[in-house]
């Protein structure tokens, strides 16, 4: 338990570090601690599987791509926008707001129950693979309709149109 | 344009078949290619152990010759020095005292003959202008140093080594 | 677990380690022999006889160089980079198996570290993690050579990540298990793989020299183009890192290309020589098969390193994505259809 608590610390202080860091790059590298120890905690509930694939899948494809893209563009101090004091105070005061609804909201809904695992070793592949592919048939086929279709877009997005004139460099 | 040299070739430009673009088979190949190289013999020569021969006319490092007699042919004219090109020959010239008759040939001779080999461009016009045959540029390689002073090669260096010895 | 298992772990990890660290060692001077012998010439050979102490040499040279960070460059990250890189290198051998379970003294010890049930996914995590340590390094240099190569190494191992994963998925379908170890059995007898996914192979070697970032796919590094690409501003050891991780990564993409296809530590007349040799030697002649086998790739390597000469950005990348991946889907596809009416 003491090491949950110990992971745990560890993911909320490296999040607070994404948001707080100056740098871009920095941010981005905190959010790969992050993510690391996320991983972590799916080891620890025993879920192999979903912790190797956040680890390909997230540490080591989409923040990759994340780090690609903020070093092709030049994020100096100079271009960072400066927002007047007056929108600082209206964000502040706004997510005060939001977090004391979500408190009151919480409390009003009570302790809710632990999620109990009827078969701890689900996390393995084996077991993982068998409940998606009977139980979970149907959903598990219209998310990946979802992200073929998100594909589709994304050619869409690249194709150029033939009937536009080209861009001359 | 008409071809002046009728040399010209058009060359056809065919797309690739299959198999050239599968590139595999072309790699393949190549890799047959290295892989032959592999068990050759190689060419290297090790250069300290081994020497390569040097062609005939090949103008190393100079040597100042001697007679038939042993004795020392250069009389100091200083023709070397004035043909010199890149102007590195210097040279002191002495009278032969009595006695000195069996180390110079002339009654003058060189007391101080140096080449500065850093600029020496070892071109053989010294040798081209002596007219005693003194000075021929039949050596080996300069051997290379760290100070610039040593590269400056006096009598010791280029004098041949006496005949019976 | 007991304290003498603990022990053994420690001394195989230490082992293992340590073999990893010796062999991209003289990956270095092999390179340089090998590559003297494809061009006729006669290689390294003044230090020691025929120049095998080269790599202390080398090695030593690394330790004295100068350390230079440049003024303008992330102290911290510059020293990550390089870290990470050898870190990400050297992790990936804990799931290998390097042989059957030998008997010492009465004991039976894996030759493995660890054989966890998602062996081959972990080996690829642990390589898409591999990229951070370029680009991180050639971010922190602020060098736009080291920028450029950065983000030419993370976008060619993206790209043939994805292949490198449809090919092993192929693969699977064939073993029905994703854990090292028991692929490495079920090859014993001449079930190699090889003969069953021949084509998953092949795009599997392709794949892992575009991981390693060796040639035909330097482009991260590619001398011509980017002077050192993303190790342009590092010198003394951390260079010496970067490329330490290279032959490392070379090492380990071997030995697991050797254990999915190639038999692993299996051999033609195997049950015969285990009973020769005994349950303790046998093991271990079984292990001293797949090392040669993981050394003829790397030869393999080397070889193909002196003969093919550096693609072209835009011809990497349409080999990528329009060749290697449809390729790769092609090969799933008829992979579970044979697999499917044969069973």
């Amino acid at each position: 338990m003491s090491t949950f608590y110990f992971i745990a610390f560890l993911s909320i202080f490296f999040s607070i570090l994404v948001i707080s860091a100056k740098s871009p790059v920095h941010s981005i590298l905190y959010l790969i601690l992050t993510f690391f120890t996320f991983t972590i905690h799916y080891i620890l509930m025993n879920a192999q599987f979903l912790a190797i694939v956040n680890f390909i899948v997230y540490m080591g494809a989409i923040l990759v791509l994340f780090l690609y893209t903020l070093m092709l563009i030049n994020l100096n101090k100079d271009s960072e926008p400066v927002k007047p004091f007056m929108v600082k105070l209206a964000a502040v005061f706004g997510a005060g707001i939001l977090m004391v609804a979500l408190v009151s909201s919480l409390k009003l809904s009570g302790a809710s129950a632990p999620v109990v695992l009827t078969n701890p070793n689900l996390g393995l592949v084996k077991n993982l693979g068998k409940v998606l592919f009977n139980e979970f048939l149907l959903p598990f086929e219209v998310s990946s309709v979802l992200l073929l279709s998100a594909m589709v877009g994304a050619v869409l997005l690249a194709t150029k149109d033939p009937k536009e004139p080209k861009a001359t460099i | 344009m008409e071809s002046l040299s009728n040399k010209k070739k058009v060359l056809e430009v065919k797309p690739l078949n299959f198999w050239e673009r599968a590139y595999l088979p072309a790699i393949a190949k190549g890799l047959s290619i290295t892989m032959g190289h592999f068990f050759k013999k190689p060419v290297t020569i090790q250069y300290p152990e081994q020497k390569r021969e040097f062609s005939e006319n090949y103008r190393g490092l100079h040597s100042l010759k001697r007679d038939e007699n042993g004795k020392e042919r250069c009389t100091a004219c200083g023709l070397c020095a004035l043909s010199c090109p890149a102007e590195a020959i210097t040279m002191t010239a002495a009278e032969r005292q009595k006695g000195e008759e069996h180390l110079y040939r002339e009654e003058k001779y060189a007391a101080v003959y140096e080449i500065n080999m850093l600029r020496c461009i070892f071109c053989g016009l010294c040798e081209e202008a002596c007219p005693k045959e003194a000075i021929y540029l039949d050596g080996d390689i300069v051997q290379s140093d760290y100070l610039r002073k040593d590269f400056i090669y006096g009598k010791d260096k280029l004098v041949e080594a006496p005949l019976n010895q | 677990m007991e304290l003498a298992e603990i022990g053994i772990k420690f001394a195989l990890v230490a082992i293992i380690f340590g073999i990893s660290l010796v062999v991209a060692m003289y990956s270095t001077y092999a390179e340089r022999k090998i590559a003297a012998f494809f061009q006729d010439r006669v290689g390294p050979n003044r230090a020691g006889p025929f120049g095998i102490l080269q790599p202390l040499a080398d090695g030593a040279k690394m330790f004295l160089k100068e350390e230079i960070i440049p003024t303008n460059a992330t102290p911290f990250l510059f020293i990550v980079g390089p870290s990470l890189a050898i870190l990400t290198a050297c992790i990936a051998s804990a799931v290998i198996p390097w042989g059957q379970n030998v008997v010492i003294a009465g004991k039976t010890i894996p030759l493995q570290v660890t054989d966890i049930n998602v062996g081959i996914l972990y080996i690829f995590g642990v390589v898409s993690l591999g990229v951070y340590g370029v680009m991180i390094g050639g971010w922190a240099s602020n060098n736009k050579y080291s920028l450029l190569g950065a983000i030419r190494a993370a976008s060619q191992n993206i790209s043939y990540e994805i292949s490198m994963g449809l090919s092993i998925i192929a693969l699977l379908l064939v073993t029905g298990t994703l854990s090292l170890g028991e692929i490495a059995q079920q090859q014993h007898g001449w079930h190699w793989n090889v003969i069953y996914q021949p084509v998953g192979f092949i795009l599997f070697l392709i794949c892992a020299f575009a991981e390693t970032n060796r040639t035909p796919f330097d482009l991260p590094e590619c001398e011509t183009e980017l002077v050192g690409g993303y190790h342009t501003e590092y010198s003394s050891m951390k260079l010496g890192f970067y490329l330490f991780a290279e032959y490392i990564n070379m090492f380990i993409s071997s030995a697991v290309m050797v254990t999915l296809y190639w038999g692993s530590y299996n051999y033609p007349g195997m049950d015969f020589m285990n009973e020769l040799l005994g349950t303790t030697w046998g093991p271990l002649f079984g292990f001293a098969v797949m090392f040669f086998k993981v050394l003829l790739f790397i030869f393999f390597f080397m070889w193909v390193r002196w003969t093919i000469p550096r693609f072209r950005y835009d011809q990497l990348m349409d080999l990528g994505w329009k060749v290697l991946i449809p390729l790769a889907i092609a090969n799933i596809v008829v992979t579970a259809v044979v697999i499917t009416f044969l069973k």
